[in-house]
């Protein structure tokens, strides 16, 4: 882990951290633990929360299948009716949650995400996973952990720790959605709805210098 | 989407393809061991009844406690309705108490519209059925069961689609509300009845009139039987009831004459052996049964579309109030 300092106010253009096969090892490691940590992986069930997550674990089911040889049952789940600030925007779309066939009680149920933030998104997934069953246990797997935790959540999987200021903004691309494959971190527009950059806009002083969250390594 | 529901034509196609979308996902909630979202916890939603109504009541009522709103039922019988209260008064105590939507049903066309143009209440007004003039969530249940069927696939309307809705239209708010929502879909209705059961002005709508439904059976993708509404008729609409079952009613032999992937859909309740016959009624290709189930994720979805986010979007002051009430 390198540490970070925040080099000051001047805006920068957003600068890539991971390219295309950086996401593609670190997806195939993530597959390898996952198996080592399971066991062979035998009741394992990957969600998808959506957006990119969904396209992330359809890679990470295709890499368990090389590793184990088997189909890992893959679904996906929308966390927006579970969220904690419906209240801040205008009713959002729903997307499609879709659970594999077999359910998931009893099963070690695997969380795909891109980005591990403030933690609020995977709360609301955790509370949507107990109302469509009852897991053996729930794992946590991102691509990047970005930090400034709002909630006791950390991740059991991770593909980059990567240090970043509230000022920053963690962009992930993949190759379905976007175009092509990158993580890119640029500074924070001012259209930022997040209630953590509106915080750090008011007292900018403190948000300079954000408490360094303990991150998991 | 516009803050109240008052009638289909309020309905964008947008608006009302995000509905059917939306209502895809809330069934799939209907299906899970727990039925409940947490998505409405804290918000009040008033079912205001002044007309009798089992069906319409009942799916409202669970769709709001599968979303966890907290629902109040008031019924004109036994309230203070019944002692002479007026509409503006029942809706000033209802904003009193902090009603953050109001289902409304009422016998007299238009009084949504006037309590949802009124300042006498803040929240949403959803139109659960006025007069003779519009049930806009019946319409989006029955679009969403045909969309089902004939056009199955998120974000796909009803354009090319046959729509012919028979009977009693000229009492019928059914009709008037499904014919605005089906055109704005893309489908082409046509209207059959009697000459004395087609309401005037029917020129200006959005459809075909026909008064003989043997004619357009055979080009039908969909057909919606209407009761006969006797307790609306105050003159002699058609000589006998047998008359009209014969000309109007829907028997397995007209049934026969519709295509083959054709279904008979019929807003409830039915009169088995005046609109419909009991073995239409039972076939497969009803699907009174279905509408109803699809009823709660239709109104599920459109309290999740209109309450879910953030409300009183047109309040420019509603931050500041908002969060020094809670």
């Amino acid at each position: 882990m390198t540490a970070f300092h925040d080099e000051g106010a001047a805006p920068r253009a957003p600068h890539q951290v991971l390219d295309q096969s950086d996401i593609a090892r670190v997806v195939t490691r993530i597959a390898h633990e996952i198996v080592e940590r399971a066991k062979g992986a035998e009741d394992v069930v990957l969600l998808g929360i959506h957006t990119r997550g969904v396209h992330l674990a359809r890679r990470l089911r295709a890499r368990l299948a090389d590793i184990t040889g088997r189909d890992i049952p893959l679904g996906a789940l929308d966390i927006t009716m579970y969220r904690d600030d419906l209240r801040l925007k205008p009713a959002r779309a729903l997307e499609h949650t879709e659970i594999p066939p077999g359910g998931i009680d009893g099963r070690l149920v695997v969380l795909v995400d891109d980005v591990l933030f403030s933690g609020r998104t995977i709360r609301a997934a955790l509370d949507a996973l107990n109302d469509i069953g009852r897991p053996r246990a729930v794992q946590l797997a991102v691509l990047v952990d970005r930090g400034h935790r709002e909630l006791p959540i950390r991740a059991d999987y991770v593909g980059k720790n990567l240090p970043t200021s509230l000022r920053e903004a963690v962009k992930v691309q993949l190759a379905e959605i976007d175009g092509g494959d990158a993580v890119l971190v640029g500074d924070r527009d001012y259209a930022a709805r997040s209630s953590q950059a509106l915080a750090a806009e008011e007292q900018s002083g403190d948000a300079e210098q954000p408490s360094a969250p303990h991150l998991p390594e | 989407m516009k803050r109240h529901l008052v009638s289909a034509a309020d309905l964008s196609h947008d608006d009302a393809l995000l509905i059917l979308d939306t209502a895809e996902e809330m069934a799939q909630v209907s299906a899970r061991a727990v039925k409940k979202l947490p998505t409405l916890r804290g918000r009040t939603v008033v079912n205001l009844f002044f007309e009798d109504s089992t069906r319409t009541r009942t799916s409202f009522e669970v769709a709001e406690k599968r979303l966890s709103a907290d629902v109040i039922n008031f019924s004109a019988k036994g309230s203070s309705v019944s002692k002479g209260e007026s509409l503006k008064d029942t809706a000033l105590t209802l904003q009193a108490m902090g009603a953050d939507a109001v289902v409304i049903r009422h016998g007299a066309s238009g009084a949504p519209l006037r309590l949802a143009e009124s300042d006498w209440l803040h929240g949403s007004v959803i139109n659960a059925g006025d007069g003779t003039h519009e049930h806009p969530t019946q319409a989006l249940l029955d679009a969403f069961t045909m969309r089902r069927h004939l056009a199955p696939g998120l974000g796909r309307d009803l354009s090319g689609r046959r729509v012919t809705i028979v009977g009693d239209i000229l009492h019928s708010r059914v009709a008037r509300s499904n014919v605005l929502l089906l055109a704005t879909l893309g489908a082409q209705v046509t209207l059959v009845a009697p000459p004395t059961l087609v309401p005037i002005g029917v020129e200006s709508w959005p459809c075909d009139v026909s008064y003989d439904l043997d004619s357009v059976l055979s080009k039908t993708d969909a057909l919606m039987m209407l009761r006969v509404q006797r307790e609306r008729m105050n003159a002699a609409f058609f000589p006998t009831e047998r008359e009209y079952s014969r000309r109007y009613g829907l028997d397995s032999l007209r049934m026969g004459a519709l295509p083959e992937h054709a279904i008979v859909m019929h807003p409830g309740p039915m009169v088995r052996g005046m609109e419909i016959t009991a073995e239409v009624a039972d076939s497969p290709r009803c699907t009174v049964v279905e509408q109803v189930a699809n009823g709660v994720s239709v109104r599920m979805a459109v309290l999740y579309l209109l309450l879910g986010g953030a409300t009183l979007a047109d309040h420019p002051t509603r931050t500041n109030a908002e969060e020094s009430t809670k």
